[in-house]
């Protein structure tokens, strides 16, 4: 009885993990889509490029939800790690919410089409190439969190460092925003489009901090 | 067969209940506790594999309990494992953990006590020392394979989903395992004082298989322990896995893995014939504590881990419990006796009839309460 249901649990458990790979796979290619899509917007503005990343951006979103929910279904349906399975939603959750904040970011651009002056276009780069360096070394933090314990620290300090990294820069650019002689409403306009990017390194870490609790749960 | 017969045999089927509701805790209760297997199913397991582990196996252990002390009247046996079992439902309601081996040996020795009968010191010096062997085995066992188990899944790198497979897979096969052992071993406490006064006769099965009366009692044994795990051991199995220390599914595979292994060392006649042939020293086969075993695994992970997050309060209650309940199962067992023999008039002690053991110590002339000891006395096995 039992023991056929494990049998198949084999099964079925190649396919989750499959589902877990897939869906952090869709949450680094997203961000190197919207690492491309700002690119394309600084240089180019809202072109037909942009709207295709963003188009690629949404697809991506919504793939990964469909993958959330089949994993939180089978996590629940087939009782699977009941000791980690609420650290593993939690965590598939937060990682979910990522896509949501590169989503909204390029919506943000292409509804509100903001100008962006040239002299800030390098500093804009640099922060949206820090907000996805900090995805990245997040995802393989979490990947080492389903296969090597161990390893999730290394990886984790990189999002940590990316997230100072990042915090230096969107203070320098708001300072250099506000030090402009630009209208009020451009400057809060302008101020918002770095919070956008800013935001993804600081829940990126937020994100890490709970992934280095649930590996020291996970090594107890 | 008598009526009064299957009344005596009562005592022995609680005994067998309250051993199934308790032991099978220490088999598949972090399992069941860490929600990786389920109760039911853990429950038919249990069940199937005491029962396969009692009829195969059970022998060796009972032999050593025989020449403890060897009960040979059916009101004696039932007395005595009316008291342990008594014992054991009254430490469970107290809830201290318990051993249904400690409670049944100090059954046996008041029915020694009050029927003047000797107690063999070479088989209580056996059963005593094993006590203490059987936690530092079990915590040896726990340590080592913790360290091999981590280190192994450490160097495999599996997948967290792939690992909850395996642990899943690994915790079933340990707890069949866990409950054979059991049953091999601890059968002797629920039926070992009925066997010098079993009212079976061999019974052949389709004329290909016979049954002898001790494997007839064994298996009525292993049924009433069946009962208990069905029944009543849900309750201590959620419990007993958080008890001392929480512990990560692989730390519960680990502790019912070593658990079943002393079980099973001082259980097997196999392992003993192998290792006499081959001129080793034989480890004795004694009726060990499950409860013992799974505390001292328990204890090695702790301890292998620093000693953090142990609950010495509860290790203290332990370790109490395993003075109380031998003197409780005793103290039952004398009184109880004593109305047996002087209020409802039975015969609680025939006499020269059973396998008496060496004397060791003679009761001063007098003293004795029960019927006149005299031919079992200095009478050799």
């Amino acid at each position: 009885m039992e023991l056929t249901k494990n049998i198949s649990l084999f099964r079925h458990t190649r396919a989750l993990e499959n589902e877990i790979d897939e869906f952090l796979d869709k949450l680094s290619q997203s961000s190197l889509h919207f690492k491309i899509a700002v690119k394309v917007y600084l240089h180019d503005g809202s072109t037909t490029d942009f709207e295709l990343k963003l188009q690629d951006v949404n697809k991506m979103e919504s793939e990964a939800d469909h993958l959330r929910r089949a994993i939180e279904t089978k996590l629940y349906a087939q009782t699977l790690i009941p000791e980690s399975r609420g650290d593993v939603l939690g965590l598939i959750e937060n990682l979910d919410h990522l896509l949501n904040l590169f989503e909204g970011a390029l919506w943000a651009f292409f509804i509100e089409k903001p100008e962006i002056p040239d002299e800030y276009h390098a500093n804009y780069e640099t922060l949206t190439d820090i907000a996805v360096e900090s995805v990245e070394a997040l995802v393989l933090a979490s990947r080492a969190f389903f296969r090597n314990i161990e390893a999730v620290g290394d990886h984790n300090h990189k999002v940590m460092f990316y997230e100072k990294e990042a915090d230096k820069v969107s203070t320098k650019l708001k300072q250099a925003i506000f030090n402009s002689e630009l209208d009020l409403s451009r400057k809060a306009q302008l101020r918002n489009f770095v919070e956008h990017i800013d935001n993804i390194p600081d829940w990126a870490e937020d994100v890490a901090d709970r992934l280095a609790i649930y590996a020291i749960k996970r090594t107890l | 067969m008598e009526l009064s017969v299957l009344f005596f045999l009562t005592s022995g089927l609680f005994l067998g209940w309250a051993l199934g509701a308790n032991d099978a805790a220490n088999v598949f209760g972090t399992a069941v506790g860490t929600r990786m297997i389920r109760f039911t199913t853990a429950a038919v397991i249990c069940t199937v594999f005491v029962i396969l582990g009692a009829v195969i196996s059970g022998a060796g252990t009972t032999e050593t309990l025989g020449k403890l002390g060897a009960i040979n009247a059916l009101p004696g046996s039932f007395m005595a494992a009316f008291a342990a079992a008594l014992a054991v439902y009254l430490m469970t309601k107290a809830g201290l953990p318990v051993s249904t081996t400690q409670a049944i040996i100090g059954a046996i020795i008041g029915w020694n006590l009050f029927t003047n009968n000797a107690t063999d010191p070479t088989a209580l010096t056996k059963i005593l020392s094993t006590w203490l062997i059987c936690p530092i085995l079990a915590a040896g066992f726990a340590m080592v394979l913790f360290k091999a188990t981590t280190m192994a899944l450490s160097r495999a790198k599996l997948h967290l989903i792939r690992q909850d497979a395996y642990t899943r897979l690994g915790l079933l096969l340990a707890g069949a395992f866990g409950a054979y052992s059991l049953g091999a071993n601890n059968i002797a406490n629920v039926m070992g004082v009925f066997v010098s006064a079993s009212p079976f006769t061999d019974f052949e099965f389709a004329g290909l298989l016979t049954f002898s009366p001790t494997e007839q009692l064994f298996l009525l044994g292993a049924l009433a322990i069946g009962f208990g795990v069905m029944t009543y051991s849900k309750r201590v199995m959620m419990t007993v896995g958080t008890g001392i220390m929480p512990l990560s599914p692989v730390a519960a595979w680990v502790v019912v893995v070593s658990h079943s292994l002393v079980l099973f060392l001082f259980a097997s006649q196999g392992l003993e014939s192998f290792l006499q042939s081959n001129g080793l020293p034989t480890i004795p086969l004694v009726p060990v504590s499950s409860s013992q075993a799974v505390v001292g695994a328990v204890l090695g992970i702790a301890l292998l881990k620093g000693g953090r997050g142990i609950r010495w309060r509860v290790v203290g209650g332990i370790g109490a419990g395993w003075v109380v309940t031998p003197l409780i199962a005793g103290v039952v067992c004398f009184i109880g006796l004593f109305f047996l023999q002087n209020v409802f008039d039975q015969k609680v002690y025939a006499g020269g009839l059973g396998k008496a053991p060496v004397a060791i110590f003679s009761a001063p002339a007098g003293t004795a309460v029960g019927p006149d000891p005299a031919p079992a006395r200095n009478k050799t096995l």
